[in-house]
């Protein structure tokens, strides 16, 4: 990359180690972390519409509605979530061909699941067998995204479902005797009023979604983790231009201190963010802030 | 039926090494996965079980040392809590795995730490003992100012103080948090195989069983709703000891004051 890389003279002065940096593939490596960021960009708003449903299911009068509520954010309680991540991934996998089969090709009549096999036709798969290699990897992280989502809303379900019962319930009498109907008074007093409630259990999630980013590795993402052990591995000089011994370890004390980064700068942006929307509040943080003289 | 016991006998210790040497290649019955993926929770309940009584002493000690005036003793506490709860378990076991891996070469004292059952072991126990320690600092912090007071007066200071009225007020408003805490350590033990640490003669956990069995018949149906249910069972067992803990830490107050256990199941690492 550098130019003098290609100079022998700078090997033993430390602008070499510049060089290591600055592979072909370490740029896979530098990617891999916006493709970390790009997991949690998409998955923050997808899991909090899925938990936002699911507690609205919870949340409903109509008993089969709640019960399929309550039992999805009940399912990843008690189960871990690494099993979930390892179970979605091929389920959902499964579950699109599945779909694609029966509506594409009707007149197959074999049995899907052979065994240890599961056959569909051609057209069926997904991405098929001929799509070019960066369709498998959009395919693989959509999966991802997807999984991610499912067992994040789950636990954002929990918390929001948790915020609604918290607005106090004299407000809502409150509306209802203006005359606003069921609907209007979750729209216009219940989901307002519901996020300083959801705030502390939503910025836990977010701290807890950054710390699971890192199981993309587990299903089959080529992330940080899998090229930190691909890069990290001892090198021998016949078989690269860069020689090295194992790095492993400090490829991966890199993304510790990475990851020590991003927590602690969202600590502080999520601490900012509980101040501003305390302000006015009827809770023990507004009532501190109107102590102190701020309100 | 018999065959099943058959099977049990051959595989229920297959984990630890005990029993049949190969696992099943084809013609997986339910049986067999049911008892190979329970012989694998023999070790998320050692890591588990371990790890926990082990953090919880060093916890008792951070959060103590957290809590203190002299800037030698909180500053450290901190900055460990921050760098265990700051991080990803995941990557914290491949840091480990692989720091060890290199501390081998220099002596071989560190051999064994490069093994699953120790290496980690030492990461989980250190993990918990920084959430643990949070959570007891939290506790430490809202001790009633009263309760305090009331020992002075009665001229118990120091460790008398500490051991007789501080430690069991904190371990009881802690309680309903650490019991999440168990859990989650008790699911977060699923990751040791996944993360580098080798299982060795494919001696493996729960998981590593289950995903053992999704690969080989691409079938994800059967083995993880069977995983689920043993976790389901386990989570069941801790939730009830630690109920029975609790009733006993809340056993001097009145009846309608007493603290409820309420789970908010909403944390991974």
């Amino acid at each position: 990359m550098f130019s003098f890389c290609t100079d022998p003279a700078t090997l033993d002065r430390l602008p070499w180690f510049a060089c290591y940096l600055t592979t072909g593939v370490h740029m896979s490596f530098y990617v891999a972390f916006l493709k970390v960021v790009a997991l949690l960009v998409v998955t923050a708003p997808v899991a909090l519409g899925f938990g936002f449903l699911g507690a609205m299911a919870a949340r409903a009068h109509f008993a089969p509605l709640s019960l399929v509520g309550k039992t999805y954010i009940a399912i990843v309680r008690g189960v871990p979530d690494i099993a979930f991540f390892l179970f979605f991934v091929i389920a959902l996998d499964q579950g699109f061909e599945w779909v694609r089969h029966k509506v594409l090709c009707p007149d197959w009549d074999q049995p899907i699941r052979q065994g240890n096999d599961f056959v569909v036709c051609a057209q069926a798969k997904l991405p098929l067998g001929n799509a070019a290699q960066w369709v498998h990897e959009t395919y693989g992280f959509a999966l991802a995204v997807i999984t991610f989502s499912i067992v994040f809303g789950a636990f954002a379900a929990n918390v929001l479902f948790g915020a609604m019962r918290a607005v106090p319930h004299a407000q809502l009498e409150t509306a209802a005797a203006y005359g606003m109907s069921h609907g209007q008074v979750f729209r216009r007093v219940v989901v307002p009023q519901m996020w300083v409630y959801a705030l502390p259990g939503l910025s836990n999630l977010w701290m807890v979604l950054i710390k699971a980013t890192p199981l993309l590795f587990l299903l089959g993402i080529e992330d940080i983790v899998y090229w930190a052990r691909e890069l990290g591995g001892a090198r021998m000089g016949r078989f690269s231009s860069y020689p090295h011994p194992d790095w492993r370890m400090w490829y991966f004390l890199v993304l510790l201190v990475f990851y020590l980064c991003f927590t602690r700068v969202s600590e502080i942006l999520l601490e900012r963010m509980t101040q501003r929307l305390s302000h006015g509040q009827a809770t023990a943080g507004g009532d501190a802030q109107r102590d102190a003289g701020l309100a | 039926m018999s065959a099943c016991l058959q099977t049990i006998q051959d595989y229920a210790l297959r984990s630890i090494g005990i029993g049949e040497r190969l696992l099943p290649r084809e013609g997986f019955t339910l049986c067999e996965q049911v008892t190979l993926i329970g012989s694998g929770m023999i070790w998320n309940v050692y890591f588990g079980v371990l790890s926990l009584i082990a953090g919880f002493f060093l916890a008792t000690g951070l959060a103590v040392a957290k809590n203190a005036q002299s800037r030698w003793l909180h500053k450290p506490a901190e900055w460990f809590i921050f760098l265990f709860r700051g991080s990803p378990l995941f990557i914290q076991f491949f840091f480990a795995y692989f720091l060890f891996l290199s501390l081998k070469g220099v002596h071989p004292f560190f051999a064994p730490f490069t093994a699953a059952w120790l290496g980690a072991l030492v990461v989980l126990f250190l993990n918990t003992a920084a959430y643990s320690a949070e959570i007891f600092h939290g506790a430490l912090r809202s001790v009633p100012r009263g309760d305090i007071e009331a020992a002075d007066a009665y001229g118990l200071s120091g460790w008398t103080r500490f051991r007789r009225i501080t430690w069991p007020t904190t371990l009881r408003l802690a309680w309903p948090a650490y019991t999440n805490e168990a859990i989650f350590l008790f699911h977060a033990t699923t990751l040791v195989f996944f993360s580098g640490f080798p299982a060795w003669q494919q001696r493996g956990d729960a998981l590593y069983y289950a995903s053992y069995f999704a690969d080989k018949t691409f079938n994800p149906f059967v083995p993880y709703p069977i995983l689920a249910g043993f976790f389901i069972l386990f989570t069941l067992i801790i939730i009830t000891l630690f109920g029975l803990v609790n009733t006993r830490l809340n056993r001097h107050l009145p009846q309608q004051t007493r603290q409820r256990l309420r789970l908010r199941i909403n944390l991974i690492r």
